[in-house]
């Protein structure tokens, strides 16, 4: 029993350090890496006008109807913000938490998450005008006990076809690779 | 026998005490936090800023915004008045999740230079390591096409 009390302080202090381990930003997180071009690409098309504003207020549109609210926005920089809080319940992590149960152990399952969605509009072309769009997405997961449980990108390419064809049809302008 | 296990128990006691104390102590109140900096202001201020050979605003601060999402970044508010845009990194190293926020301002310098100052907070601390800082700013001269100046 007093062996067991001797080791409280003991793994206090591996969990400090543990945690003060966790306070040092990773080499790469502000480092360019190769895979930044295929993202860029992927979240990223280009429309043949020269009005970035309509782009711009099309994309809110956009995102309204994808159940987004505005947070901010930059028409000068040709930025949006938004996000949307919703449900995180997939029914394959409840099972497997209520299976656990029965075996006597408390799993936590996602419950909330937030989604965060940017999208930034940028003029270019020097002959032609025509104006990128980039529309970049992340999110944050909390489980039944409000821990985060996953703070991520939002990469797959399917979210990105989808929006920019609904970009391209509100605009009656092609979406073209970038 | 009883006797050292109660000496024993004792000692121990006081050590969690000492310990919870220590604890205590080395936190103070979390309020002085507001005021808080480790590094001196002057060094890091060196580190977060450098001066590119531009006059022009718009065009810096809209480089600045698609270096950022370059970097992994979602935008979280960006005003061209002020010249200052913010966003957030959501990410993964290891089995570590983290939040890298990181804002970006711009101002002139002269009549000929706009001086750019970022500064980022990893999770729940502030960044003071040269290094990403550098990174950061070899990607905007890259973008910028300008070389990213060292400020005194």
């Amino acid at each position: 029993m007093s062996r067991m009390w001797r080791t409280v302080p003991g793994s206090f202090a591996w969990l400090l350090l543990l945690s003060a381990c966790a306070t040092q930003i990773p080499k790469e997180a502000l480092r360019l890496a190769p895979e930044s071009l295929p993202l860029r690409q992927l979240q990223t098309r280009r429309f043949d006008t020269g009005d970035e504003k309509m782009l711009l207020a099309a994309g809110a549109a956009i995102l309204q109807d994808l159940g987004f609210t505005l947070d901010a926005s930059e028409t000068r920089l040709g930025v949006l913000v938004a996000s949307k809080d919703r449900s995180a319940v997939e029914a394959g992590q409840v099972i497997f938490s209520l299976l656990a149960a029965f075996a006597g152990a408390a799993v936590p399952w996602d419950q909330k998450q937030k989604i965060r969605a940017s999208l930034v509009t940028r003029p270019t072309g020097t002959e032609r005008p025509s104006v990128l769009v980039r529309v970049t997405f992340q999110r944050i997961v909390w489980n039944t006990q409000n821990q985060i449980s996953k703070m991520e990108p939002l990469d797959e390419p399917r979210f990105y076809q989808e929006f920019f064809e609904k970009l391209s049809k509100a605009v009656f302008l092609d979406a073209h690779e970038f | 026998m009883p006797m050292s296990f109660s000496r024993g128990k004792k000692r121990i006691r006081l050590a969690t005490v000492a310990f919870a104390c220590l604890l205590v102590s080395a936190c103070g109140t979390s309020k002085e936090q507001l005021l808080a900096t480790t590094a001196s202001q002057v060094q890091l201020r060196s580190i977060q800023t450098r001066a590119f050979d531009t006059t022009d605003q718009e065009k810096t601060l809209r480089t600045i915004i698609a270096t950022m999402q370059d970097l992994g970044f979602v935008m979280d508010h960006a005003d061209y008045t002020l010249g200052s845009v913010s966003g957030t990194k959501l990410d993964r190293s290891g089995l570590q999740n983290y939040t890298l926020r990181m804002s970006v301002t711009v101002r002139p310098r002269g009549g000929t230079q706009l001086l750019v100052r970022a500064n980022a907070q990893f999770n729940l601390v502030q960044v003071e390591d040269p290094e990403p800082y550098q990174q950061f700013f070899t990607a905007l001269g890259r973008a910028m096409f300008l070389e990213a100046q060292q400020v005194d």
